[in-house]
């Protein structure tokens, strides 16, 4: 029951992107097509997974033994940027296909602030390590959601009238806008 | 002269959240209200500059292929200063900034600032550059944080304008911060063709 609620939490009442903010320039920069969108929600699902269960165990069993949790942003940061690197090189050489589909887009994730942002919320929330890859997971659920719903919007918006000053991002972002108060309607659910 | 062009372009002609679209995030995130939205300006500008300085005196001995390793470790350094000093000044800004005061760290205009101008320019353009840019995106957030918080709850810097309860609460919430946004983008975008 515990890890429905975080799922549900995770995915629709705090969306990482419509009601946290979290992860903005991937999901206005690759959603103009609904293909990449996916790509990119691959990606930053793997990539956030992998990135939470280290740095859940580096800061128990590295930085809170020592007494020096004020090093959480450097070596947080500093382990999803070698991270994505070994992702990468590791996806290049055992599913070239895998690493073809998503290959451009795990350069983009190390600025990804969804994945720094959730490593730090999981410490901040006290998870345990279940708990974490859980809401890890759950969150790029989320942010596949979100993404997919639009990149679906943004490709029918090209055949809307549009008028001239809102084309491109103004229009993109009112679009984004409305979405997040489709998405305030799950707002206490849990 | 050729300084002024460098310290200006921050504000309008290359400004980081109207222009480049970059930081969106804190961006959108903080800026529920104008204090708010200055105060996160502030520090972005504060790790911006002192950033900048330490890559451009240092710039000769990061080897090629380290380079974004390194520089993104001079960031989080200054990050991890900005918090603990945040912390104990103004603990109620920090309190309010909460997760995205780490997140500095990966605000790409910082990592940006640094790649494209810092790693090749003098150490004084470059802390004048750190300088345009950070005080050009806290002009920007302190901006969308007064509309925000004006058609929000009626209030500006915590003066109260007119009546709370005909303000628009959507506005400080999550949807109000896109839709603010993508009309401001479109109100400069016109000022800059006109």
């Amino acid at each position: 029951m515990e890890y429905v609620i975080i799922i549900v939490s995770a995915i629709f009442v705090n969306n990482v992107v419509l009601s946290q903010f979290l992860g903005i320039c991937p999901f206005l920069g690759v959603s103009k097509k609904l293909s990449t969108g996916i790509g990119m929600t691959g990606a930053v699902t793997f990539v956030m997974i992998v990135a939470t269960l280290v740095t859940w165990l580096v800061q128990k069993l590295i930085l809170e033994p020592f007494n020096v949790t004020f090093l959480q942003t450097i070596s947080f940061i500093l382990i999803i940027a070698a991270l994505v690197q070994l992702v990468e090189i590791v996806l290049k050489k055992v599913s070239p296909p895998l690493y073809q589909a998503l290959g451009v887009f795990l350069p983009l994730i190390t600025t990804n602030c969804a994945i720094l942002g959730v490593a730090i919320l999981t410490i901040q929330k006290d998870f345990n390590l279940i708990e974490s890859v859980v809401f890890a997971a759950a969150t790029a659920v989320g942010f596949g959601l979100a993404l997919v719903l639009f990149a679906g919007i943004r490709e029918q918006l090209d055949l809307a009238d549009v008028p001239k000053g809102m084309k491109g991002t103004p229009i993109a972002l009112v679009v984004a806008g409305l979405l997040a108060l489709a998405f305030m309607g799950f707002a206490n659910l849990v | 002269m050729n300084q002024w062009k460098n310290f200006s372009k921050g504000f309008f002609k290359e400004n980081a959240v109207f222009t480049l679209l970059l930081g969106m995030c804190p961006t959108l995130g903080v800026t529920s209200s104008a204090i708010n939205g200055l105060g996160m300006g502030l520090a972005t500008t504060f790790v911006l500059v002192m950033a900048n300085l330490v890559i451009s005196l240092i710039k000769d001995f990061i080897p090629e292929k380290v380079r974004i390793p390194a520089f993104i470790v001079v960031i989080a350094t200054f990050v991890t200063i900005v918090e603990m000093l945040m912390q104990a000044y103004t603990p109620a800004l920090y309190e309010s900034l909460g997760l995205f005061i780490p997140l500095i760290v990966v605000n790409c205009i910082v990592l940006g600032r640094a790649e494209a101008f810092a790693s090749k320019n003098s150490v004084g353009a470059s802390i004048v550059d750190g300088l345009g840019m950070g005080l050009g995106f806290a002009m920007a957030l302190t901006m969308l944080g007064s509309v925000r918080e004006l058609l929000g709850s009626g209030k500006l810097f915590n003066v109260s304008i007119y009546p709370e309860d005909y303000g628009m609460l959507v506005f400080v919430l999550a949807p109000g911060a896109f839709i603010a946004l993508g009309y401001m983008i479109a109100i400069i975008d016109k000022m800059k063709k006109a």
